[in-house]
C-alpha cells in the first residue's frame, strides 16, 4: 500500500504527476491550465472564468448535454475553478470509470464548441452569478480594494470579470482565449488514487500526446509599483452591519518569507487552511481574536493569506462590534501588529503553529479528491516539492526570521484600509 | 483494490463497532488508519422544538454557549487546548436536536472527548461571555435579514409549515434573542441535556475498542434524573391553494427565489423514490431538469436547484433559484411548469437508470473522509436503517420503478398548492 509519486512530461509539454493511493477504489483527475484573471487585458476581463463555463458547453464527441450527464451517470463527481492564476477542472470517479475523464478532458483541451448560443445562454448565466456576489458587502468591499492595490498588475479585477466586459465579449474573443492558452505545454495533469501508474501513463500518452504543443502564450508582465502610502477607501451599501479589511501586500508562495509569515498568520488570526476539501480550525485564542472580539471591538476577525504567482494580499476581515467605530477596532489591530514588531514571539508559539499545520495536513490526507488537488496545485506557483516540504520548511522558522518579516511586509505604507459602511437609507 | 472489494470498502456490520454504555450512550466507531486523524461527532435530544416562542433561539444560544466556560476550564483555556494542537469542535442546534462536531490528531483523541464532555456536562455560562455571545448572535441576525437566500428559506418555511414548529428559525429573531437570560440557559441545559438519546460516532486512526474505552471514560459517567421528554409534534396542515409572499430587501441586485411542498420522513416508504425523483428534478449533471430550463436553456440563474430535507418529522420539497429581480416572475412560471410536468408525465426510463447509477456510483465518494463516513453511521442510528444499509444500498436504490416515482411525486406535490417565497428588491 505503499504511496508512490511519478512525474514526467510528455512530448507535447503536457506535465504529468501520478500518485498512487489504494485506500479505497477511487481516482482523482485533475487538469491544471496556467491561465487565469492575471491574464486579461481592460475590455476582457472575465474571459478566463467564462472560458471555463464554456467548457461544459461541449465537444463534437461529447455535445453539451451527453457531457453534463456522462460523468453523473458514472456516480463521479467533478467541477472546475478559475482562480487569478490558474483554471482547473476535476474528475472524481469510482477507479473502474475513470477513462472517461481522460477522454473528455483530452477532448476539450483542443476540442470544445463555443457555440454562439450556448455563448448567448452562458453570459446571462454569469452576469447572474456576478450579481449574486454583488449581494455581498465583502464582494463589494473586496472589489473596490482590490482595484486600488493593483493599479497596474492584471490582479486588478475580480475573477468574475466587470459587468461592462461581460456585456460585450464576444464568442471570437472567448474562442481565441481558449486556443491561447488550453495547450497542453500550459497545462499540469495530476491524478491520484487507485490505479497501476504505467499502465495509467500509457493510457495519458495515448490521449493527450497527439494533442499539438502550440506556441507559447503571451504573458502580461505588468509588475505593480511599490505602494508610498496608507490607502483608505470605503464603499456604503444596505445592512446595518459594518466591515473593515486591512491588506498588507505579501510574497509570492515560492519566495521564502512566506513560511515565516505564514506562522505569523497562524499567530495572529489562526492558521489558513489551504485544502481545497477540507475545513479549517477556530482562531479563538489568535492574538487578534484576543484583541478584537474578547475585547467586544469586532464580532469577528479573520485573517488569511494565499498562495499565488505574483506577491498578492494579506487580508484581515474584521465585522465591527455594533456598539463599537471602525477606528476602535483598528486601533487594536494595530497595537497587535506592533507588538510583532517590537517583541519576538516565543518559541512555544511557533511550536504550536506547526502543530496546527500539521493537523491540517492530516486532515487534507483523508481524501483523494484534496490529495489531487495538491498535485496541481502547488505546481502552478512552485512545485509539488513546495507541497512535500512545507511543514520541514515552517519547522525551520524561527522568531527571529518572524520578527524581521512582520517589520517588512506589515507596513502601514503599503496596506489599504477598506470599510464597509450601512448606507443608512441613502440614495 | 480490485472490484470485488468494491462493496466491501463500505461500513457495514463487519467494521462498525457498535456500542450502547449503562448510561444510555450509543457509540459508533469504524477505523480508518489511512491518515492519522480522528472525527468525533454525534447528536443529542434537545433542539429548538423546545424553545418558547417568546425565546426563540434559546437552543441555539445554548449549543453556542456550551464552550465559553466549564466548571474545569475557563473559554480561553478550553479553545487554547484545542486549537493548540490544530483540533476543532463546535456545537449545534438543529429542530429535534443538536449536534457537535470535532476532529484532531489521533494522538490528542483523549483531550478531545474531555473538552466534549465537560462542554456537554458542566457548561458554566458566564455571564460576560454570555453578552459577548449576544452581540454576535444578534450581529448574524443582521446578517441574515440582508441574505437573500436565508430570507427566503425563512418565508418559504413560514409559508409551508404555517402553525407548526417547522415555521420558526432556530437561530430566533432579535427580540427573542433580547428576551433570554442565563438562567434560560442554565435551565435549559438542566432539563434537556444527558444521556439518554446521545449518540456520538468516532471515526479515524484508532480501534474501535479503544474508541469505545475512551468515551467510556469521558461520558460513561454522567447520569441525569428528568430529562424532559421532546414534545408530540402537532400535525401538519397541508396548503390549500399556492400561497405567494415576497420579503423586500432593497439595494440587492439579485433575488432568491424558493418554490416548494412538503416532503416525506426520512423513515417513509416513498424516500427512497422520492430522493431519485428529485435528483432527475433538480440535481443530476447540471441541476437536473430545473437547470436546464432556468439556467441552460434560459440563461436566468447561475444556481436553480431541487432539494428534499427529509428528516424524523415531514421535510420539504422544494426548489432554489436566485435570479435577477426583473426575471423572478419568468424564473417562477418555468419552475412551476417543471413540476406540473414532474407530477403529469413521471421519469423517463433513461432518466432513472442514469439517477440510479448516480446514486450506486458515487456513494463510496461521500464516505471517502473520516467526517463522510461518521455522518454515515450517525444517520443509520438515527433513521434505524440498520448497520448493513450501506451494504443495501445498491439494491434498494434499484428496486425503485418509475411508477414508484410518479406515484410519490403525486402524493407530495401539487402544482397547484405551493409555497412561494421571494427575498430582494
Amino acid at each position: 500500500m505503499s504511496d508512490t509519486l511519478t512525474q514526467t512530461t510528455l512530448s507535447n509539454g503536457l506535465k504529468v504527476l501520478l500518485k498512487e493511493i489504494h485506500t479505497a477504489p477511487i481516482i482523482s483527475s485533475w487538469v491544471w491550465y496556467r491561465v487565469g484573471s492575471r491574464d486579461e487585458v481592460q475590455g476582457r476581463t472575465g474571459i478566463s472564468h467564462w472560458v471555463e463555463h464554456m467548457q461544459f458547453k461541449g465537444t463534437d464527441h461529447f455535445p453539451a448535454n451527453v457531457l453534463d450527464k456522462s460523468i453523473s451517470r458514472e456516480g463521479g463527481s467533478w467541477n472546475a475553478f478559475t482562480y487569478i492564476d490558474w483554471t482547473a477542472y476535476f474528475e472524481t470517479m469510482p477507479a473502474d470509470k475513470i477513462d472517461l475523464a481522460l477522454r473528455l478532458e483530452s477532448d476539450r483541451m483542443m476540442n470544445s464548441r463555443f457555440d454562439l448560443n450556448e455563448v448567448a445562454s452562458e453570459r446571462t448565466v454569469i452576469i447572474s452569478e456576478r450579481e449574486g456576489s454583488e449581494n455581498e458587502p465583502l464582494f463589494r468591499l473586496g472589489e473596490v480594494i482590490q482595484q486600488t492595490a493593483f493599479r497596474i498588475h492584471p490582479y486588478h479585477h475580480e475573477v468574475i470579470g466587470d459587468m461592462a466586459d461581460l456585456h460585450t465579449i464576444t464568442r471570437a474573443d472567448l474562442y481565441d482565449h481558449y486556443r491561447a492558452f488550453y495547450l497542453p505545454g500550459n497545462a499540469v495533469m495530476a491524478m491520484a488514487g487507485d490505479f497501476d501508474t504505467k499502465r495509467m501513463l500509457a493510457r495519458i500518452k495515448e490521449l493527450f500526446e497527439p494533442i499539438p504543443a502550440g506556441s507559447e502564450p503571451a504573458r502580461l508582465a505588468r509588475e505593480e509599483p511599490p505602494q508610498n502610502g496608507e490607502i483608505r477607501l470605503s464603499v456604503e451599501g444596505p445592512g446595518e452591519t459594518t466591515y473593515v479589511q486591512v491588506c498588507y501586500r505579501f510574497p509570492n508562495a515560492a519566495h521564502p518569507d512566506f513560511f515565516p509569515l505564514s506562522v505569523l498568520d497562524s499567530l495572529l488570526a489562526g492558521p489558513s487552511n489551504l485544502n481545497m476539501f477540507s475545513g479549517g480550525i477556530s482562531n479563538k485564542t489568535s492574538r487578534l481574536y484576543r484583541a478584537l472580539v474578547d475585547k467586544e471591538l469586532a464580532v469577528s476577525v479573520h485573517g488569511g493569506a494565499q498562495a499565488t504567482i505574483d506577491p498578492f494580499l494579506y487580508t484581515i476581515t474584521m465585522t465591527i462590534h455594533p456598539r463599537r467605530k471602525p477606528e476602535q477596532a483598528l486601533a487594536a489591530l494595530d497595537r497587535e501588529i506592533k507588538r510583532v514588531k517590537d517583541e519576538k514571539v516565543l518559541k512555544e508559539e511557533i511550536k504550536r503553529a506547526i502543530k496546527q499545520a500539521r493537523a491540517l495536513f492530516a486532515y487534507g490526507s483523508e481524501n483523494i479528491t484534496n490529495q489531487g488537488f495538491w498535485m496541481g496545485y502547488a505546481e502552478m506557483f512552485a512545485n509539488y516539492n513546495w507541497f512535500q516540504t512545507y511543514l520541514d520548511k515552517l519547522s525551520a522558522v524561527t522568531a527571529k526570521d518572524i520578527q524581521r518579516v512582520a517589520n517588512e511586509y506589515f507596513r502601514p505604507q503599503s496596506r489599504v484600509v477598506g470599510t464597509y459602511a450601512p448606507a443608512n437609507g441613502r440614495p | 483494490m480490485n472490484m470485488a472489494g468494491y462493496n466491501l470498502a463500505l461500513p457495514g456490520p463487519g467494521d462498525i463497532y457498535r456500542e450502547v454504555l449503562s448510561n444510555g450512550i450509543i457509540v459508533l466507531a469504524r477505523s480508518n488508519f489511512n491518515s492519522p486523524s480522528v472525527v468525533v461527532s454525534g447528536y443529542f435530544d434537545a433542539g429548538a422544538l423546545f424553545d418558547p416562542d417568546e425565546k426563540l433561539g434559546l437552543s441555539d444560544f445554548v449549543t453556542s454557549a456550551l464552550m465559553r466556560g466549564t466548571k474545569k476550564r475557563s473559554f480561553d483555556k478550553i479553545y487554547n487546548e484545542l486549537e493548540s494542537v490544530g483540533a476543532s469542535l463546535g456545537f449545534s442546534s438543529g429542530v429535534h436536536k443538536s449536534g457537535f462536531s470535532g476532529r484532531s490528531l489521533a494522538e490528542d483523541l483523549p483531550l478531545l472527548l474531555n473538552l466534549l464532555s465537560e462542554a456537554l456536562t458542566m457548561p458554566v455560562f458566564p455571564k460576560v461571555e454570555m453578552e459577548k455571545l449576544r452581540a454576535q448572535l444578534l450581529t448574524g441576525l443582521a446578517i441574515r435579514a440582508q441574505d437573500t437566500s436565508d430570507m427566503a428559506s425563512m418565508v418559504f418555511d413560514e409559508i409551508l409549515f404555517k402553525g407548526h414548529p417547522y415555521s420558526r428559525p432556530e437561530d430566533g429573531h432579535p427580540e427573542t434573542i433580547q428576551n433570554i437570560t442565563r438562567w434560560d440557559l442554565v435551565k435549559f441545559h438542566r432539563e434537556h441535556y444527558g444521556p439518554r438519546g446521545l449518540v456520538i460516532a468516532l471515526v479515524g486512526a484508532v480501534k474501535p475498542e479503544e474508541a469505545v474505552r475512551q468515551v467510556k471514560r469521558a461520558l460513561g459517567g454522567w447520569q441525569v434524573k428528568g430529562q424532559k421528554e421532546a414534545p408530540e409534534l402537532p400535525a401538519l396542515k397541508s396548503l390549500k391553494k399556492t400561497v405567494s409572499k415576497h420579503h423586500r430587501i432593497t439595494g440587492k441586485s439579485q433575488s432568491d427565489l424558493v418554490v416548494g411542498t412538503n416532503g416525506p420522513m426520512r423513515r417513509d416508504p416513498e424516500f427512497m423514490s422520492a430522493s431519485i425523483g428529485n435528483n432527475i428534478l433538480g440535481q443530476f449533471g447540471m441541476m437536473g431538469r430545473i437547470g436546464d430550463v432556468v439556467r441552460e436553456k434560459s440563461g436566468l440563474a447561475y444556481y436553480a436547484y431541487s432539494s428534499l430535507s427529509a428528516g424524523i418529522g415531514p421535510g420539504s420539497w422544494e426548489v432554489n433559484a436566485g435570479v435577477n429581480p426583473q426575471n423572478v416572475k419568468k424564473a417562477s412560471d418555468l419552475i412551476v411548469d417543471e413540476l406540473k410536468r414532474f407530477v403529469q408525465e413521471g421519469v423517463t426510463a433513461d432518466e432513472l437508470a442514469d439517477t440510479k447509477a448516480n446514486f450506486i456510483g458515487r456513494l463510496p465518494l461521500s464516505l471517502e473522509s473520516n467526517g463522510g463516513v461518521a455522518n454515515a453511521l450517525l444517520n443509520i442510528e438515527r433513521h434505524n436503517l440498520g448497520l448493513d444499509y450501506y451494504r443495501r444500498y445498491e439494491g434498494l436504490v434499484n428496486e425503485v420503478r418509475q411508477e414508484d416515482v410518479l406515484n410519490t411525486a403525486r402524493k407530495f406535490i401539487d402544482p397547484d398548492r405551493l409555497a412561494i417565497a421571494v427575498a430582494g428588491p
